[in-house]
C-alpha cells in the first residue's frame, strides 16, 4: 500500500502564510523515508498531514491530494485512516492513555477503540510487544518507565493497530542516548519486516542508520530529496540548517587536515 | 464482536497466538479489595452522604468505625488509610473545628477565653459533630482510593454501558494528579537552580510559588492538543462500543448488597427530612 502527497500545501487557521507548499512524498510499501531541517521547516506539519490529523483534528486548510493505493482518502474519518497510518510524536508521556494500569493494556488500547474482535486485540497486542522487544515489560505500569520505554510502548501502541505506515515526529527528541538506541534499533526492526515509515529527525546520525531516502523542507517546501547517502552528503545539508552525520562532519575535518576520509574509515574498520 | 472493525494482515513479525494474560485484572490481596469498584463505590458514596444526614456524634462515628475502619483492616491499609485520610481532612478539618469553637454564633457557655475570642461549650460540640463528619467522608473516600484501581471501575463501568469517554475523563483526571505533582517538582528543581528563594519565611515561600504555578498550569495545557491528537490516532472518537479484554468479577450478592445500600440511603434520607430521626 503506498501513500502518496500530490502537490499538498497546508496553511493553520489564522496563519497569514503556508506551513507547507507544493510537497509531493511517496512511501510505499516498506521504504524508510527520513524527514530533516531547521525548526519552523514544516517537519511536524507534514507529519501531523501525512497521517491525516491535519486538518480533521488539528484544523487549517489542506490543498493537493493524499491518496492510499491511489484512493482518495479525504473523506476518510480519523479512525479509519489510524488503521492504515499511525502516528507517533517526540513526548512519550502525551502518547500514554493514562488509563492502562499495565503496558499491554496500553498497547491494546488502540484495537480496543477499533472494537476489534478480542482474540484479535490480544494476538496483535502480542505481537506489537514482540516486535519492540518489550514483551517482558507487558505487565508493568507504563506511567512508571523510562522516557525511551514509554516511547516503545507508544510505538507498540501503533503497530498493534498494524498500520501499513508509520509517522514517526522526532520520536527520540526528549531521549538520553540509551533511550535513542533503543528507538533507532526498534525502528530498524521495523524497517526490515517491511514496515513504510515517515521519520522526521534533527539527528542525522539516526536517519543515516534507518532511512533509505531523505527528505530536507525549508520553509514548508522540499529543498532537498534523494537517497540518503546523497542527501546527507551534500554541501548545502548545512547551510539548511540540518546538522551533518558524524561520519561527514569527521571526513570533511579530516580532509581540512589532509588527511585522506578512506584511510580513516579503513582505520576504524 | 459485531460492528467492530478488522485489521490489517498487518507487516509486523509474526508471533504464536497467546491468550490473554492472566496478570490482567488479577485478584486483589484482600476480601475487601476483591469487591467489584461498583460495590465499593457504593460503599464509600453511601457512608459519606449517610455521615452528613446523620448528623449527631455517634452517627458519624459508628460510620467510621463501621465501614471505614472496619473494612480497612480487614484490607490491611488502616495504617495508609488514617495516614492519607488525615493529610487530605486536617486542613480543612482543623479550620471548621477552631471556627465553630470560637465563633459558633448564639452559643452562651462559655469555655475558655482568650483575647477576645471565645471557646463556647455549644462550639466545641458542634466541632465535634463537623470533624466526625469530615473524618468519615475522608475515610470513606480514602478506603476506595487505597483498594481500587481507577481504571477497574472504569472498566467496570464501561461493561455496565456508561461511556467511555466519560470513564476515561474520570480516570485520565486522577491519573493527571501524580503526573503534575513531578512536572511541579521538576520544574521547582529548575527554578531553584536559577535562583529562586523557595525556602524561610512564609512571604518567601508564597513568592516562590507564583514562578512554578505559571508553568504547571501553562506546560499541561500545551500538552493536552498533543494528548487530543494520539487519542485521536488510536481511534478513541470512533462511535460505538469498544473491546473489553476483561472485567471486574462481580456477584449477584453485591448486586443486592448496593441496592440495598442505596435503598438504606433513601430510607435515612426521608427519615431525616420527616423528622423521624433527629
Amino acid at each position: 500500500m503506498t501513500l502518496t502527497l500530490s502537490g499538498v500545501g497546508y496553511r493553520y487557521a489564522g496563519a497569514d502564510r503556508p506551513s507547507l507548499l507544493d510537497i509531493d512524498l511517496e512511501l510505499p510499501d516498506g521504504a524508510v523515508v527520513g524527514l530533516a531541517g531547521p525548526s519552523e521547516a514544516g517537519k511536524t506539519t507534514l507529519c501531523l498531514v501525512a497521517s491525516g490529523l491535519a486538518p480533521r483534528t488539528v484544523g487549517g486548510r489542506i490543498r493537493g491530494s493524499i491518496t492510499l493505493d491511489g484512493e482518495n482518502v479525504d473523506a476518510w474519518p480519523m479512525h479509519r485512516l489510524s488503521q492504515q497510518i499511525g502516528i507517533g510524536f517526540q513526548n512519550p508521556a502525551t502518547q500514554l492513555s493514562q488509563v492502562s494500569a499495565t503496558v499491554f493494556e496500553e498497547v491494546a488500547f488502540g484495537p480496543m477503540n477499533l472494537a476489534v474482535p478480542r482474540d484479535e486485540v490480544v494476538a496483535s497486542t502480542w505481537e506489537a510487544l514482540a516486535t519492540m522487544g518489550i514483551d517482558d515489560l507487558a505487565e508493568r505500569d507504563p506511567l512508571r518507565l523510562s522516557g525511551g520505554q514509554q516511547q516503545l510502548v507508544a510505538m507498540a501502541g501503533l503497530l498493534a493497530m498494524r498500520p501499513a505506515h508509520l509517522v514517526l515526529d522526532e520520536p527520540t527528541a526528549q531521549l538520553d542516548p540509551a533511550g535513542t538506541t533503543l528507538v533507532g534499533e526498534a525502528i530498524a526492526r521495523l524497517a526490515s519486516d517491511g514496515t513504510s515509515i515517515l521519520i522526521a529527525e534533527q539527528k542525522t546520525d539516526l536517519l543515516a542508520t534507518v532511512a533509505s531516502r531523505v527528505v530536507v523542507l525549508d520553509e514548508g517546501r522540499i529543498a532537498l530529496s534523494g537517497p540518503t547517502d546523497e542527501v546527507l552528503n551534500d554541501p548545502r545539508l548545512v547551510e539548511l540548517g540540518v546538522a551533518e552525520p558524524a561520519p561527514v562532519r569527521l571526513a570533511r575535518a579530516a580532509r581540512a587536515a589532509g588527511i585522506d576520509p578512506a584511510r580513516l574509515e579503513a582505520a576504524h574498520g | 464482536m459485531a460492528g467492530g472493525d478488522r485489521l490489517n494482515a498487518g507487516p509486523i513479525s509474526t508471533q504464536s497466538r497467546r491468550s490473554i494474560p492472566d496478570f490482567l485484572g488479577r485478584p486483589g490481596p484482600s476480601a475487601y479489595h476483591r469487591l467489584n469498584p461498583l460495590t465499593k463505590a457504593a460503599l464509600a458514596t453511601v457512608t459519606a452522604i449517610a455521615a452528613v444526614v446523620l448528623g449527631g456524634l455517634i452517627g458519624p462515628i459508628a460510620l467510621v468505625v463501621a465501614a471505614v475502619g472496619v473494612p480497612a483492616l480487614v484490607a490491611g491499609v488502616l495504617g495508609r488509610l488514617v495516614r492519607t485520610s488525615l493529610l487530605l481532612s486536617l486542613p480543612i478539618a482543623l479550620s471548621a473545628f477552631l471556627v465553630n469553637l470560637f465563633f459558633f454564633p448564639g452559643a452562651e457557655r462559655v469555655l475558655l477565653r482568650v483575647g477576645p475570642i471565645t471557646a463556647t461549650a455549644e462550639g466545641l460540640a458542634f466541632a465535634l459533630e463537623i470533624l466526625a463528619r469530615i473524618l468519615a467522608i475522608s475515610g470513606a473516600v480514602t478506603l476506595f482510593y487505597l483498594t481500587t484501581r481507577p481504571a477497574d471501575l472504569v472498566v467496570d463501568l464501561e461493561r455496565r454501558g456508561v461511556s467511555r469517554r466519560i470513564g476515561f475523563v474520570t480516570n485520565a483526571s486522577v491519573q493527571t494528579v501524580p503526573a503534575m505533582v513531578e512536572r511541579a517538582a521538576q520544574i521547582t528543581a529548575a527554578q531553584r537552580a536559577r535562583g529562586l528563594d523557595t525556602e524561610g519565611s512564609v512571604w518567601r515561600r508564597a513568592r516562590g510559588i507564583i514562578p512554578i504555578v505559571g508553568p504547571v498550569i501553562l506546560g499541561s495545557i500545551a500538552e493536552v492538543e498533543e494528548r487530543t491528537m494520539a487519542l485521536e490516532a488510536r481511534g478513541f472518537t470512533r462511535p460505538g462500543r469498544r473491546t473489553l479484554l476483561w472485567s471486574p468479577p462481580d456477584s449477584r450478592a453485591q448486586s443486592v448488597l448496593r441496592w440495598t445500600l442505596l435503598a438504606a440511603l433513601v430510607a435515612l434520607i426521608v427519615l431525616r427530612l420527616t423528622g423521624v430521626v433527629a
